[in-house]
């Protein structure tokens, strides 16, 4: 009997070996992997006892702020709070004891912290002074009262609003419907986050997802502006006289292309491109796009930033349109439908190149980071991609655009003393379902410019174009007269 | 004979150290000054063990001198980090201290220890009753089963509840069905390896002699399907077949028995959703990091911050893992002790383990062989199993640390399986006629 114990004695070392063996691997090999994981909270801790940076408007507005923790015996020393609730949460994300870090909060963590290599100098003086180093002060360059007005006029509909400032780029207005409040996720009660949290994944209106960024929808007639700068850019005029039949018979398929509710286009049988945009024709502008190929539609677009990593800050998802498609396709494609996939950022782009003159900025919603003491330590930019279209493609898409507000589809995007330019959509997307409905437009006068862009979802009405105009075109006024100071 | 005592003497004096050590260093980090009860706590510590030193001293004066001082380091560690968690969870609204019930859980686990050595002044006498052992150990398995008694907790049914007290009959039905056993297999053991009937590519014994053996096989599978417990089938499964191997030498009990378990794990798999999730788990625990995943995955966080040397005491969150004190404690020392710390629990279990195997190697006779192999096993296999799982080296199944996790019966059925195993390695010297003291209720109110 004793040979069978010592045989399970060796059956016991090697068990023991490989129970040895596991913890080396947590501790050891994968220790460094594990530790740092952002959903590994004791990083938090350490994070917790430095007073992280505030994320602040212009004049010193605070939108996200650290304060000291007030629960009785709280390990964690500084809390984060959002004074202003959801209404800065689709840029700022959330700073969460339990779920970690999202958006401004996560890609400008070490400014925030004080721990970016461009705050090292400040650091060495804080070490020699055995001063707790403050993290910095992020700015970002949303406008308060054009944020404001945009969420007051999207109100409680489920879409997105974008608005930028045409010259650099940078985002004046950012906001998405259903939101979240950030402080449900902030606070150091883990069983309240975590329920805060259930009912907001199990959500499914999404309130955590930033449609204005992070969200693609179908651009409906909007993306016509691209397919006139195609056809502009490749001969076509503007007051060329282009075919606007009832009904265009798209080669190579029995499928027909129509106008929204299967109304006429009027004109005759042929409309100058001005007036094929201003009406929004879709026979005219499928046949554009049969004309002009696959290849040179998605060429237009990419020169926008389609088929490209946005170059957005934050993350965002990636507009696209097919390079090669079929006939049909392609027609479906030069009116915003079947594969043509964009964010709302990504239109607001799509509206502030043409207003800049064509000269595309990437967006951007950091402008800079100021250390405690008020230095400036890092200013961020939009990125320069220069002259994407010609200038004078761009002035005489202006002027179509202005058509469209003047006496179009977007006549309820008029702000009086202002020249408003702009394009309606509204972009099917299931069968059965309403709409989307959409629009795109700038204005400006001296400094002060502005490029927006409204998505809302479903707010569109089958068989009729107008709708996405009358639905999406008043917030986009609302916004711009905001920014504008008209109230 | 005096020696070994020394030995064991010296070797307590040093846990002694070592836990009162860190019950002194947790009460520092955690409010700046020495606990008030830190003296308390140690003479209590110091009386219970050296209490139970005495006893060994003067009933089984030639008893192991590793496993007493082995399980007293443990338990009193444990009772540290239990103390420790309640610290940070004492902010929590409802919240119960476990500390006073493990202390108390101790004292009456000490007791326990010292009645199994008074009482059972030869362990030859269990062989006596040993169909008696194994109607108590499968009554104690069935009682959770019952409808008033049982108690369904994080969705195994091994709970039973009386009153106020409740435990998991489980840990005492480990330690009678190891004693029927051994006690059946010591006497039987040349019929069953002797086979008589052929089936299949198996030479089987007369089924006759078999029977017995089939039902503590089957009381092992009514524990897995009953009271969904993986964990305690595991054990009892693995006891089951380790013992049959020792006691006939023969290969084809074990290829049959590994045999018979995957039959088991591929049948529960498949019949049951918590067994797919633990071991959809066990193969990847991010990717379910947000409902089933996140105890194991808090667990994996707190060791890889732990390290090598660890956050040291109180200066963790171990806390963070769901069931730090019970499932997951060896992920808390993990965290605070590190690699170190770990490293050296688990060299004390194996150094224990090693004595049992030792003390079944001189055990004199047939029986306490048997018996001693069937308790250090079923020991060893409680640490695998838990360690394992916690490390993810196995699926995860909930069991306690011997000696260490929060939880009473898990510590008083501990207790019970060192004294007999103390108990065994004794023979030689026989123990001396004399009045077994029942444990004095005394003690209890002191540590409260």
């Amino acid at each position: 009997m004793n040979r069978q114990i010592r045989r399970v004695a060796v059956v016991v070392l090697v068990a023991f070996m490989a129970l040895l063996a596991a913890p080396l691997y947590w501790q050891v090999l994968a220790a460094d992997r594990l530790a740092n994981d952002s959903r590994n909270t004791r990083v938090l801790i350490k994070e917790y006892s430095i007073e992280r940076g505030p994320i602040v408007l212009a004049n010193n507005f605070e939108v996200a702020r650290s304060v000291r923790s007030t629960r009785r015996g709280d390990p964690l020393e500084f809390v984060r709070e959002y004074p202003q609730g959801p209404r800065y949460g689709m840029v700022t994300g959330f700073y969460s004891l339990v779920f970690g870090r999202t958006l401004a909060e996560q890609e400008f963590n070490s400014f925030l912290l004080g721990r970016a290599p461009e705050q090292f100098g400040q650091n060495v003086t804080d070490l020699l002074t055995a001063r707790e180093t403050p993290g910095g002060t992020l700015v970002l360059t949303l406008d308060r009262a054009t944020q404001a007005a945009a969420e007051g006029a999207l109100g409680g509909r489920k879409g997105a609003v974008v608005a930028l400032d045409p010259r650099t780029g940078a985002v004046l207005a950012m906001t998405t419907f259903p939101r979240y409040n950030p402080n449900q996720l902030s606070s150091h009660n883990p069983e309240e986050i975590r329920r805060n949290w259930e009912r907001l994944i199990n959500d499914e209106d999404g309130p955590l997802l930033n449609r204005a960024a992070g969200a693609l929808y179908p651009p409906g007639s909007t993306f016509k502006v691209v397919t006139a700068a195609a056809a502009l850019e490749n001969g076509t005029s503007m007051s060329d006289e282009l075919p606007s039949p009832d009904v265009y018979d798209v080669p190579q398929t029995s499928a027909d292309i129509r106008n929204f509710g299967g109304s006429s286009c009027g004109g005759g049988g042929t409309l100058t491109l001005t007036e094929a945009l201003r009406i929004s024709c879709n026979t005219t502008f499928a046949a554009l796009g049969v004309e002009l190929g696959s290849e040179k539609l998605a060429a237009e677009a990419e020169k926008f930033g389609f088929n490209q990593p946005s170059p957005y800050q934050l993350p965002a998802a990636t507009s696209s349109i097919p390079e090669e498609q079929d006939v049909p396709a392609t027609a479906q494609s030069a009116i915003g439908q079947r594969d043509v996939r964009v964010s709302p950022l990504q239109m607001a782009t799509v509206a502030a190149t043409i207003a800049n003159g064509g000269r595309r900025m990437g967006p951007f919603v950091a402008q800079r980071v100021v250390s405690d003491k008020g230095s400036v330590v890092k200013r961020f930019e939009g990125e320069d991609f220069g002259q994407v279209i010609p200038e004078q493609v761009a002035g005489d898409l202006r002027d179509m655009m202005r058509q469209v507000v003047e006496s179009g589809t977007g006549v309820n995007a008029r702000i009086p003393g202002l020249e408003v330019a702009g394009k309606t959509g509204t972009a099917q997307h299931a069968q059965g379902r309403n709409p989307h409905a959409w629009f795109i437009g700038f204005t400006g006068s001296g400094d002060r410019q502005i490029a927006v862009a409204v998505v809302v979802e479903e707010g569109g009405d089958v068989g009729s174009e107008i709708t996405g105009g009358r639905t999406a075109a008043p917030i986009a006024r609302d916004v711009m007269r905001a920014y504008m100071g008209g109230g | 004979m005096e020696s070994r005592r020394n030995v064991e003497l010296s070797l307590l004096l040093l846990a002694l150290i070592l836990s009162v050590g860190a019950y002194v260093i947790v009460g520092l980090a955690a409010d700046n000054e020495v606990p008030s009860g830190s003296a308390g706590y140690g003479a209590t510590l110091a009386g219970l063990f050296l209490g139970a030193h005495m006893v060994l001293r003067w009933k089984a004066p030639q008893a192991d001198p590793i496993l007493l001082p082995g399980a007293a380091l443990l338990n009193g560690l444990g009772l540290v980090m239990v103390r420790r968690l309640d610290y940070a969870e004492a902010a929590k609204e409802n919240y119960r201290p476990e500390a006073p019930a493990q202390a108390l859980w101790t004292v009456l686990g000490v007791a326990v220890f010292v009645a199994v050595i008074l009482v059972i002044r030869d362990h030859r006498v269990l062989d006596r009753y040993r169909y008696s052992w194994l109607l108590l150990g499968v009554v104690l398995l069935m009682l959770p089963v019952l409808p008033v008694l049982g108690r369904e907790i994080n969705g195994a049914r091994l709970w039973v509840r009386i009153g106020p007290f409740s435990g998991q009959p489980a840990e005492a039905a480990k330690i009678a069905l190891v004693v029927f056993l051994a006690a059946y297999l010591a006497e039987r053991k040349e019929l069953l390896a002797t086979a008589t009937y052929r089936a299949g590519p198996f030479l089987l014994p007369e089924i006759k002699y078999f029977m017995p053996l089939l039902l503590a096989w089957a009381a092992s599978l009514f524990v897995l399907f009953f009271e969904k417990d993986l964990g305690s089938s595991l054990l009892f499964f693995g006891v089951f077949v380790i013992l049959l191997y020792v006691a006939t030498g023969r290969f084809s009990y074990v290829a049959a028995g590994l045999g018979l378990f995957v039959t088991g794990a591929v049948i529960a798999y498949n019949l049951f959703g918590h067994v797919q999730t633990r071991v959809a788990t066990w193969l990847d625990v991010w990717a379910y990091y947000d409902d089933r995943g996140f105890q194991l995955a808090q667990g994996l966080f707190a060791m890889a911050t732990g390290g090598i040397l660890g956050q040291g005491w109180n200066q963790g969150r171990p806390d963070f893992i769901p069931f730090a004190s019970t499932d997951f404690i060896f992920a808390a020392f993990g965290e605070e002790l590190g690699l170190l710390g770990v490293t050296a629990m688990l060299l004390v279990y194996l150094l224990m383990v090693f004595r049992g195997l030792r003390i079944a190697l001189a055990a004199p006779d047939d029986f306490g062989k048997l018996l001693a192999v069937g308790l250090v096993t079923s020991f060893a296999l409680q640490v695998f199993v838990i360690v394992g799982g916690v490390t993810r080296l196995i699926p995860l199944t909930g069991i306690t640390l011997p000696f260490v996790s929060f939880g009473g019966s898990s510590l008083l059925a501990n207790y019970a399986l060192i004294a007999l195993l103390c108990r065994i390695s004794d023979e030689g010297t026989p123990a001396p006629a004399g009045r077994p003291a029942p444990a004095d209720p005394g003690e209890v109110t002191v540590v409260r």
